[in-house]
């Protein structure tokens, strides 16, 4: 009765979104972060809000913005029209674009902390033994820094799998293309299907638990190992 | 233990605050019928001093709601299934099923001039058809009708996008994010602009729309007041503003 390969979509469409996601994020995040954690100027808590802003605005706050943005109204109109669309929405490169704003405190946040927790002094030692600012970044903070980029990556991928208000609002649910998970069992609860909606939220449920259990005794061993 | 008298005072003064006489009707009302929903309570609350707190959303959320025990006294689906699904479940009080409005469903643009009939769909020219989920929603389903008897239904597959409802279908279309979409009349019968094509109701199933009374609510005199009146004259008018044809009545 219940059909397994029609679950599989969905389940795809997610870790593909999520991984997309969290890969551009770590790109996007790092020099935020890194600016936010050293950077003297006094309106960087300005932008450090801004970044910040997902964690409280409703999702269809998001949406609603996004729609407009990503239409043949907003820049994303224009985007899409090199390509001969019409609007990013209800595209997957559309739903990648709300995932990184949406995710995007979760990640900068860890990274910009494990920074600031690096300090001056490795810094200041590297430039002694003439290593560009460039090189010590590369060989000395990001090493220093690698348990904030493992927390803000695991935090943005499964931040971006439970995504549902903004995919909702720009997605179109087009199965295949933009109907992940958490719209396949939305429409399962309306469709009466509670069996498919189980084994969905079941699964998400599972696999939230994993992550944050997985986060709390990562979080734990490093603070064992550097006190 | 000191605040719980004074919250239980709290508590009664705002019990209290209510008026026994004019009792409030929750209503469970699907997206398509929010508007004409809105005019009708009004109109029912001038006529009885009964108040109408309604919840729009999709029949099918509407429907799991309350069959989890969701605090609405009456029903306005945007179809039939689920008015009769809460009647077998027990849900719903049997015999109090009507059809109270039947939809009218549109192809709509916002672009003037656009939408002319059913050429429009024929020889393309656009990349994105908003639809509502055709699995939960009436008027996606009727869409799909539409699309199959004007044997167009391979040709625009790929270019269709899904609302949740009728009323995101809608929304794709107001913001230009879809160039064409499916969407009720009856959201296209204010100010809205923009171009659009009556389909006539031979090229779909009716959309007929049911209300039910809730069991919770078999004793709610208003209720059953509020079901009444939407089989009357004054909701008849507001429903043909509307572009609803009325259902069948009696």
């Amino acid at each position: 009765m219940i059909d397994l390969a029609e679950l599989w979509p969905p389940v795809r469409l997610t870790l593909q979104l999520a991984s997309v996601t969290t890969v551009l994020l770590l790109v996007v995040a790092t020099p935020i972060a890194w600016w936010l954690a050293r950077s003297q100027a006094r309106w960087k808590e300005a932008v450090a809000a801004v970044v910040a802003l997902p964690l409280v605005l409703p999702p269809t706050v998001l949406g609603f913005y996004l729609l407009i943005l990503l239409g043949p109204d907003g820049p994303g109109g224009w985007i899409a029209g090199l390509a001969g669309g019409r609007s990013l929405a209800f595209t997957f490169e559309g739903l990648v674009i709300g995932s990184i704003i949406y995710s995007m405190p979760f990640v900068v946040q860890p990274i910009r902390n494990a920074f600031e927790a690096v300090g001056d002094r490795p810094l200041e030692v590297a430039a002694t033994l003439r290593a560009s600012p460039w090189d010590a970044f590369w060989t000395v903070a990001v090493p220093l820094a690698r348990p904030g980029f493992l927390t803000g990556a695991v935090l943005g991928f499964a931040h971006t799998v439970g995504e549902f208000g903004v995919i909702l609002m720009i997605g179109g649910n087009i199965p295949g293309e933009t109907r992940v998970l958490s719209i396949a069992v939305y429409d399962y609860v309306e469709t009466l299907r509670w069996a498919e909606a189980h084994i969905l939220a079941g699964g998400l449920l599972v696999f939230s638990f994993a992550v944050i259990l997985t986060m709390m005794l990562v979080d734990r061993r490093i603070r064992r190992v550097q006190p | 233990m000191r605040p719980f008298p004074a919250l239980a005072a709290f508590l009664a003064l705002l019990v209290g605050a209510f008026p026994a006489a004019a009792a409030d009707v929750r209503a469970a009302v699907a997206a398509n019928f929010a508007e004409p929903a809105a005019e009708i309570a009004a109109a029912f609350t001038a006529a009885t001093g009964h108040r109408v707190r309604r919840s729009t959303g999709a029949s099918g959320l509407l429907f799991a709601q309350i069959s989890q025990g969701a605090p609405f006294d009456v029903f306005l689906a945007a179809d039939q299934v689920r008015p009769q699904r809460a009647v077998e479940a027990g849900l719903a009080v049997a015999g109090s099923r009507f059809t109270y409005a039947r939809g009218r469903l549109a192809l709509f643009s916002r672009d003037p001039g656009r939408v002319t009939g059913p050429e429009t769909l024929a020889t393309g020219g656009f990349s994105r058809l908003a639809i509502a989920n055709p699995e939960t929603a009436p008027y996606g389903a009727a869409a799909l009708d539409t699309l199959d008897a004007l044997d167009l239904l391979p040709a625009v597959a790929p270019r269709l996008v899904r609302g949740a409802n009728v009323a995101q279908a809608f929304q794709f279309v107001a913001t230009g994010n879809a160039e064409l979409g499916f969407v009720a009349l009856s959201q296209i019968r204010g100010d809205t602009g923009g171009s659009a094509w009556i389909i006539p109701a031979d090229l779909h199933d009716p959309i007929d729309q049911d209300a039910v009374l809730l069991t919770s609510a078999a004793d709610n005199a208003a209720a059953r007041a509020f079901l009444d009146f939407l089989k009357g004259a004054e909701t008849a008018r507001i429903l043909e503003f509307y572009g609803y044809a009325t259902g069948e009545r009696g």
